[in-house]
């Protein structure tokens, strides 16, 4: 079937939609479609294109050399993403950058943030709070533990960073 | 047990059908996925790290106005009865309860509590900001929760990338990290059919639908949330705005079906909804399902006015005191699940008795 508005490529998307209470159905090939916003690959379950996707991409590069690569700072594998679907940090994006890019290109439509933009606070606010906080945990462990003494020297050292 | 009344409201407000529409939209939720720099996600993090996280947010917190008055819960440390509690009172997801596998919470996992608007830390994310909002309030929802974003953003450093947008441990969260969700009640859509139309539109307009409960639960009693699928290369406004412009229309045509239905069917309706609410009003044994597509029939019937003196607010809270875990609590002990019926038969009676009298 042929496109109901350009009439030149095959129609891939049914678009059903209701204009008061009378319901149009349009036939549209992907561009037309694409051109009123509406997207047509991203119905597919992540789970699904993640096992069809990954393989994929892997055969493009080199199987053996896309296995071995390793996140630096959490040891993931593209292999173990494939398993849970899950990053294992924010390095991540980095060392598997090639491959995301196509797969967050495919689940989104787009691999361009257009939202919120966003600055970290300043290191020196946040090294104090850090130690304030790491402090704070360790004093709750003493006293769940009944390690009085230590809590003591802990509770001090609060006060005095406050 | 876990003592409710230390949540502000009870974790209820979003239920008190205050809101716009609030005979078809119960609630609106918008969630916002962020993770902490400098620690691995939370599913590769050692409970250490996770100690350390929950540690920093809480030092933040003084520095939050939006969480002030706020509670704390260590999720971690409350016993499974409790985690259902809350869960099932969507202060916390399946995930941050520990309720998918055998080994429960996991150590870290927290939540805060605010008004209106609440953080879970050591979720699939270290964080997840979360509004809700009684009735059809999609943009107070997300106005709310910038605010949460922008404070906390100040105090907690978060992973950020300049192409990618904020970095999240699931693909489908990255970008703005955010799922806005409106839970919509659908009984006419149902009837009429109508619904396997609405919902394969929903997915062409890149959009999705889930049922009560989340990713994973089942539709039950027509109540469907409806959320963006995609959060990456619009901005929150763009896809917000998308979600409120399709939800508008299928809140029209489900008031269309409802219209249907009363003029060509008028009597059948009338006379299956009575029914609904003699089931409801008498049965000494309910199971949650039956409960559920029960109360979606009485919430219709109040919606075309057929019963009257019948509060939504009242509907919208006999849903979450039906469930298991609330009712265990009512009773103060552990039910099998015979036991639970009848007590859910019992407590939905008693509610309705409360409301419009012995004999009605």
């Amino acid at each position: 079937m042929l496109c109901d508005v350009c009439r030149e490529r095959d129609a891939t998307v049914t678009l059903t939609h209701a204009v008061k209470g009378e319901v149009n159905v349009l036939h549209l090939c992907q561009r037309c479609a694409a051109d009123r916003g509406i997207e047509t690959s991203i119905t597919t379950p992540l789970k699904n294109m993640i096992a069809d996707y990954l393989p994929a991409v892997q055969a493009q590069t080199l199987a053996a050399q896309a296995e071995s690569i390793k996140c630096a700072f959490c040891s993931m594998t593209l292999a173990d993403f494939r398993e849970t679907g899950r990053l294992g940090c924010a390095s991540c994006y980095t060392t598997f950058d090639q491959s995301l890019r196509a797969l967050l290109r495919r689940v989104h439509g787009n691999a361009k943030h257009a939202g919120r933009q966003y600055d970290a606070p300043p290191p020196d606010i946040m090294h104090g709070m850090t130690a304030l906080g790491e402090l704070r945990e360790r004093l709750r462990r003493a006293i769940a533990q009944e390690e009085f003494e230590q809590a003591a020297q802990l509770r001090d050292q609060i006060r005095g960073l406050e | 047990m876990f003592d409710l009344s230390l949540l502000p409201d009870g974790g209820l407000a979003w239920l008190d059908a205050s809101g716009d529409q609030s005979d078809v939209v119960l609630s609106t939720r918008v969630r916002l996925a962020r993770n902490v720099e400098g620690y691995a996600f939370t599913g590769r993090s050692r409970e250490g790290e996770r100690l350390r996280i929950l540690a920093q947010v809480r030092d933040a917190v003084p520095a939050v106005p939006s969480l002030n008055g706020g509670v704390m819960v260590r999720v971690d440390e409350l016993a499974s009865d409790d985690r259902r509690l809350l869960h099932e009172r969507h202060v916390i997801s399946r995930e941050l309860a520990g309720l998918e596998g055998a080994s429960g919470a996991r150590g870290g996992a927290a939540v805060y509590v605010g008004d209106g608007v609440g953080v879970m830390i050591n979720e699939e994310d270290h964080l997840r900001l979360q509004a809700v909002r009684s009735g059809f309030a999609l943009e107070p929802a997300l106005a709310a929760i910038s605010q949460l974003d922008d404070e906390l953003g100040r105090r907690v450093p978060y992973s950020f990338h300049r192409e990618f947008g904020f970095l999240t441990a699931c693909p489908t969260n990255t970008g703005t990290g955010m799922r806005a969700s409106v839970l919509i009640h659908l009984p006419g859509l149902v009837l009429t059919k109508e619904i396997p139309k609405v919902l394969v539109g929903l997915q062409q307009m890149g959009l999705t639908y889930r049922g009560l409960y989340g990713e994973g639960s089942e539709v039950l009693g027509s109540f469907f949330q409806i959320s963006n699928q995609t959060t990456l290369g619009r901005s929150e406004e763009e896809l917000v705005d998308h979600l409120s412009n399709v939800v508008r229309h299928v809140i029209q045509r489900e008031h269309e079906a409802r219209r249907v239905l009363w003029r060509d069917a008028g009597y059948i309706i009338e006379d299956k909804l009575w029914r609904a609410y003699g089931t409801l009003r008498f049965a000494r044994s309910l199971t949650f399902e039956d409960a559920m597509s029960l109360l979606s029939g009485v919430r219709l019937a109040a919606g075309l006015q057929l019963v009257q003196g019948l509060s939504v607010y009242t509907l919208n809270k006999l849903l979450i005191f039906s469930q298991p875990a609330h009712l265990a609590w009512a009773e103060g002990h552990e039910l099998t699940d015979a036991e639970a019926d009848v007590a859910r038969a019992r407590f939905i009676r008693q509610a309705l008795i409360d409301e419009m009298g012995p004999i009605q």
